[in-house]
């Protein structure tokens, strides 16, 4: 049984230790080295890199990417939890529905990004419709700002927050909310004393799935912010490419990962589950 | 007469008038009228599936009559939500909020109605219902006997007009079940609360309603005392369905009034022959099965006293003339 065992998580385990806790171990490596003169490494050993993070630059963007990705998750579940909500209330077409809710994940991430582009440009839908009607006659600056990432990633991570939600609603005991209103509790208030507290690891969960990608974030910061909005992961790509910066790529990598798992810690912790 | 005490009471405190409850694929429940008195414990008794539970559910609030009134204290409250009617349920399956304490749960309805001041009220329920003590713990924290009494705390301490208990026994174990009958019954008493009890146990029925109304495929086929309805069911149903039955020829005898005897002497006039075909003792009587000579079997509860039949044996079944239940 136990062989049987082994022989199951064979194939996992190789994927997890090839490809990585391989990549994250040469990650680490070059943290501590050098940056090379055409790219890459060389020696010496140091903490260069990690010292760096103490430019306010650097902190600013760190900042700023936090802050970005709180927005983006609280825009996501302010518009998540009522559609979850909605959907788990939907009878018999609540599986018409949860289909609608992962349809955009049948089109490529990156054309639904540059579909947002198309949109939100100065020549683009909104503003053309805006104009036609005489409501503005100069375009609106939809495109290339903060505002135009935050709903792009809103848009992106919208279904990682309906889905947990939803789960945790249909789990909920339909008796339960009964109980409430017979015991004179009107609609919001079952919603605020019942429905939301039963379904805080639902929250949780979508929560933590919509934050992470959020915060390292690349592409839609990149297409949707233009060069204005710089996020953590713009920054560790330039520090590959056109900085040719490895190890300070590196370290930003790693600090990245630390801060996401210190927050899925705190997070576990909050609730008092193994949520990991 | 049985039925004018079911539509004549008065004081009635609730009342359901022509009620109907169409569901997309059947009618659960079809013009039923009841009225219900201040202070009683009132059972609705029937198989599952014959309606009892939705017609809680209809006083509740959580089910919309599809025609007929819902009378509380002689006002309609056909178009009030559930939290605006003042009654309460005490759930199946409890359906206490796990995420709160016991105490949480009985303050739950005081909170929602705004009264602060609850901590007096819910203090004096706990300790009616004995959990006095158990204030600070979750439901999952307690046996299955004290959520039973956390959810009829809960409700309780609301002062409901009416208490509505959906087979609230029913995921007790039997032991603890007659324990918790006469508990619920002495709560009742104390409280004074007028109780709409729904059960599927006819002993349960029997045992703890002033009044009980049998349920039979959506339709009410009999409300009376339990004595009214047990002595003199008016259907065939409510016969058979409250209790054993014998049927010997057209008329009907419960097996407790069912006798048997060895010769014609000890007979009264209505007897037949029969074979004894089993005996089995049960300590305080004998349960004898007995085979008419048309070939129906009868079952008859025979006190210790009047002596073992042997199989085989051949007796006279008899009963008295007021012991047959006859229907139309």
């Amino acid at each position: 049984m136990r062989r049987l065992r082994w022989w199951f998580l064979a194939p996992s385990r190789t994927v997890m230790l090839l490809l990585f806790l391989a990549p994250l171990a040469i990650i680490l490596a070059y943290s501590f080295e050098s940056r090379g003169a055409y790219g890459g490494i060389s020696l010496p050993w140091n903490i260069e890199s990690y010292l760096r993070f103490g430019d306010p630059l650097y902190l600013a963007i760190l900042w700023r990417s936090v802050w970005i990705a709180a927005v983006s998750t609280l825009g996501c579940l302010l518009l998540g939890f009522p559609l979850a909500l909605y959907i788990s209330r939907a009878g018999t077409r609540k599986n018409l529905f949860l289909s609608l809710v992962i349809l955009p994940f049948w089109t490529s991430f990156l054309i639904r990004t540059y579909a947002w582009m198309f949109l939100l440009r100065d020549t683009g839908l909104v503003n053309t419709l805006l104009e036609k009607f005489g409501l503005i006659h100069n375009p609106l600056p939809l495109l290339y700002n903060d505002g135009a990432v935050v709903l792009g990633l809103v848009y992106s991570y919208l279904p990682f927050m309906v889905l947990p939600i939803y789960a945790a609603l249909e789990r909920l005991d339909v008796s339960l909310l009964e109980a409430a209103a017979d015991l004179g509790a009107r609609p919001w208030a079952a919603l605020r004393h019942v429905t939301i507290p039963l379904c805080a690891p639902g929250i949780w969960a979508g929560a933590i799935l919509v934050f992470i990608p959020c915060l390292g974030a690349y592409l839609t910061p990149d297409l949707l912010g233009g060069g204005k909005s710089v996020m953590v992961g713009n920054l560790i790509q330039n520090q590959f490419t056109t900085s040719r910066d490895w190890p300070f790529g590196s370290a930003i990598s790693l600090a990245l990962m630390a801060i996401v798992m210190l927050m899925l810690w705190a997070s576990a912790k909050r609730s008092g589950e193994n949520l990991l | 007469m049985r039925h004018k005490s079911a539509v004549s009471e008065p004081g009635a405190i609730l009342e359901l008038r022509e009620v109907t409850k169409q569901f997309p694929t059947h009618r659960a429940v079809n013009r039923i009228s009841l009225r219900v008195a201040r202070g009683e414990f009132f059972s609705l008794l029937g198989p599952s599936g014959c309606g009892k539970t939705t017609t809680l559910r209809l006083v509740a609030g959580f089910e919309d009559p599809t025609s007929g009134e819902i009378l509380l204290n002689g006002a309609s409250i056909r178009h009030l939500k559930p939290y605006q009617r003042n009654v309460s349920t005490v759930f199946q399956n409890y359906a206490l909020f796990p995420h709160l304490t016991v105490r949480e749960n009985v303050e739950f309805g005081l909170r929602r109605r705004g009264e602060n001041e609850c901590a007096r009220r819910v203090a004096e329920v706990l300790e009616l219902v004995e959990l006095a003590g158990k204030e600070a713990r979750r439901p999952s924290e307690i046996s299955g006997g004290e959520r039973q009494r956390v959810a009829l705390a809960r409700s309780l301490v609301l002062a409901p007009d009416v208490l509505l208990l959906d087979e609230p026994l029913a995921a007790l174990d039997p032991n603890l079940r007659k324990q918790v009958r006469a508990e619920l019954k002495q709560i009742q008493r104390s409280v004074g609360i007028t109780f709409l009890f729904v059960t599927h146990d006819q002993e349960e029925a029997l045992a703890m309603s002033d009044r009980l109304a049998v349920m039979h495929a959506g339709e009410l086929e009999q409300a009376g005392t339990p004595e009214d309805v047990y002595l003199r069911p008016r259907t065939r149903f409510v016969a058979s369905f409250l209790g054993a039955l014998n049927w010997i020829g057209e008329v009907g005898v419960r097996p407790e009034a069912t006798r048997i005897a060895r010769s014609e002497m000890e007979a009264g006039e209505r007897a037949r022959r029969a074979t004894v075909t089993r005996s089995t003792f049960l300590g305080n009587c004998f349960h004898i099965e007995a085979q008419l000579e048309n070939g129906q079997t009868v079952v008859a509860e025979v006190s210790r006293l009047a002596g073992p039949f042997a199989t085989e044996e051949s007796v006279l079944v008899w009963w008295r003339d007021e012991d047959e239940l006859r229907f139309p």
